[in-house]
């Protein structure tokens, strides 16, 4: 065996990865329950994957066979409907983990000086996660498949000038058509997935680059020959991280916090499993009433409203009376966090040793988000309109106040390693 | 091997235009990717102006045809029809057709070339459903006419000239399309024509 790994050892590395990554990578000691939602969303890409493949095998791309086909595979296929039940849950639970752990990253700076990349490159994967989702979601081609990419894609005629001929170029028609499924299929299930895919390989390079934050937001990589050999952590750590630096209080991520995160994956499969079984269409959150019936490009379903997870954004469209502004409101609230690292001015990580105002402000950004969320869901009625305005000013303002305060804020004393 | 001594500036020309070459190469290599995604043939044709007989229209009457897969409505107005559109003026959000929702020749009042036949696209301006044609009983929703459109989906109101009253959901009148009069008895719908 020893001569098999050193023979591969010798070709490839293979050993030197496995350390480097896993058996000898330093993770702070703290982490605490926020942080098992990488490992999370990294479960539920490798359940899309999977579960989509096997789904392609049966799914027919064209406006005339695409919902007969789900349907068939839902009643016709052996285990059909359950692999389509892990994958539409997988698409909802893929956005619930990738809110909490972007969340997690707010609370603590994980986003800061030096992790900005590894925010930026996580954003990417938000973005195409979106995007992923949204073309996902036509492909059943139901009635809110169908007037929901409508609306999404109808989106891009309020940019002046080429926003008619843009939209005409992405449907590939003049109405959402076959043409129009058949290239978001392609993309759903082989551009999009790559792109992923390599997204998510530099959002963990980089992580192991700079090192993974931790809730007090304090550096567990301290000056070389700083630490006497007592303090230091009884493992051993890849010369990799400990050539520059003293490492304290951290282990190996294998097999110590793989083991911890297996219970983790536990409890989230036992939310996942009684979704999947008991509550697939969540009330109508995952898979919408109107999807149950074939697209008709006649006939426009009562009300229309997006998946659940897109609801905040939508919120922030309708919230604004001219249909230009809203779309670029609506990128805008991406774009917000996609420069954050450069927003916070601040020195100070974790929340935990930041101002009152900024634990004010980060809770009222996380209610207007949620509030978002459920506005997005409602009839754009008088009351709720003016609800999403308010809401969608909290948002924004977050961003700004960030901005302000952050410069010269009024921190408490930040410890020098993580308290014991 | 020479031992000439290197010329960088041949060198650097050399890598500027080689640099330049393959990046016109590449947007080459881009076009049909993109250009693919563009209306097929197909769907063009399917797109194409349709022709619509207009000689047996009776007066009072609509007839649909399908224009790039959008229901498109002929209507022969009757006289008290074209009444009706003073009547409701100041009911309507924009009784003047200034949002471009038709082409420059339907910008008044009854929005179409001639003021007997309207042409529109019957899709609601608010999510895009398709509105009833209502050749009588308008008046339970408005004062001063009873020929109308009425939407099923959110309850938005047009008059007899596909403008949009005020109080409904839907933002703008329908759009009419491009048409023109082939002659006294056929519209072409989908082209400005000539006299454009």
């Amino acid at each position: 065996m020893n001569k098999l790994i050193a023979w591969f050892d010798e070709r490839i590395p293979m050993t030197k990865t496995w350390n480097i990554h896993l058996a000898q990578y330093p993770a702070p000691k703290n982490f605490n329950f926020w942080y098992i939602f990488g490992v999370l969303a990294t479960l539920v890409l490798v359940n899309q994957i999977l579960t989509g493949i096997w789904l392609t095998m049966n799914y027919v791309p064209s406006a005339e066979g695409a919902f007969a086909s789900v349907e068939f595979i839902m009643r016709d296929i052996e285990y059909g409907w359950l692999l389509r039940y892990m994958h539409s849950t997988g698409a909802s639970a893929f956005f619930v983990v990738v809110y909490l752990h972007m969340f997690r990253g707010m609370m603590y700076g994980s986003y800061q000086k030096p992790r900005e990349l590894l925010w930026v490159f996580g954003m990417l994967i938000f973005l195409v996660l979106m995007a992923e989702a949204f073309m996902g979601y036509l492909l059943p081609w139901g009635q809110m498949s169908y007037w929901g990419a409508q609306v999404i894609i109808s989106l891009f005629g309020a940019i002046p000038i080429i926003g008619d001929d843009l939209t005409l170029w992405i449907r590939g028609d003049y109405v959402i058509s076959g043409a129009t499924l058949n290239r978001f299929f392609a993309l759903h299930v082989i551009a999009l997935p790559l792109v992923l895919v390599i997204l998510v390989f530099l959002h963990i390079i980089a992580l192991h680059e700079v090192g993974s934050n931790n809730p007090e937001g304090v550096s567990i990589k301290k000056p070389k020959g700083s630490v006497p050999d007592s303090e230091k952590p009884k493992f051993t750590f890849h010369e990799r991280f400990t050539k520059k630096y003293d490492i304290v209080d951290a282990f190996p991520f294998f097999p110590y916090y793989i083991v911890k995160d297996l219970v983790g994956v536990a409890i989230f499969l036992f939310f996942f499993c009684y979704v999947i079984f008991f509550a697939p269409a969540m009330g109508g959150l995952f898979l919408e009433p109107p999807n149950f019936e074939a697209a008709n490009p006649l006939k426009t379903p009562a009300h229309i409203a997006p998946v659940w997870y897109f609801t905040p954004f939508y919120a922030i469209l309708r919230a604004v009376p001219d249909k230009l502004l809203g779309v670029i409101l609506m990128f805008g609230a991406i774009v917000a966090l996609f420069v954050l690292p450069w927003l916070d001015r601040g020195k100070v990580r974790s929340v935990r040793y930041r101002s009152a105002l900024h634990k004010v402000n980060l809770t009222v950004f996380a209610i207007s988000f949620i509030a978002l969320g459920y506005l997005g869901l409602k009839p754009a009625t008088e009351v709720y309109t003016m609800f999403a305005r308010i809401f969608t000013f909290l948002y924004f303002a977050f961003f700004v106040l960030l901005w302000f305060y952050s410069k010269n804020e009024n921190t408490k004393p930040v410890p020098e390693r993580i308290t014991k | 091997m020479s031992n000439a001594p290197v010329d960088k500036g041949r060198r650097r020309f050399l890598t500027v235009a080689t640099s330049v070459v393959g990046a016109a190469g590449a947007v080459g290599v881009a076009v049909p990717f993109i250009a693919s995604w563009n209306p097929s043939e197909k769907a063009k044709n399917a797109g194409a102006p349709v022709e619509v007989n207009i000689g047996k229209a009776e007066p009072g009457q609509l007839i649909r045809v399908e224009w790039r897969g959008q229901p498109v409505w002929v209507v022969r107005r009757t006289p008290e029809m074209l009444a009706s559109l003073e009547a409701v003026s100041d009911q309507l959000r924009d009784p003047n057709s200034e949002e471009p929702q038709q082409p420059e020749y339907a910008k008044n009042i009854h929005r179409s070339r001639k003021e007997e036949f309207f042409v529109a696209v019957g899709i609601c301006t608010h999510l895009g459903c398709s509105p009833q044609f209502l050749d009588t009983g308008m008046g339970e929703y408005v004062e001063g006419a009873e020929t109308g459109f009425f939407c099923p989906c959110h309850g938005s109101i047009f008059d007899i000239a596909g403008r949009v009253f005020q109080g409904v959901p839907a933002p703008y009148n329908l759009v009419v399309p491009p048409h023109y009069y082939i002659n006294d008895n056929t519209i072409l719908v989908g082209e400005d024509g000539e006299q454009a």
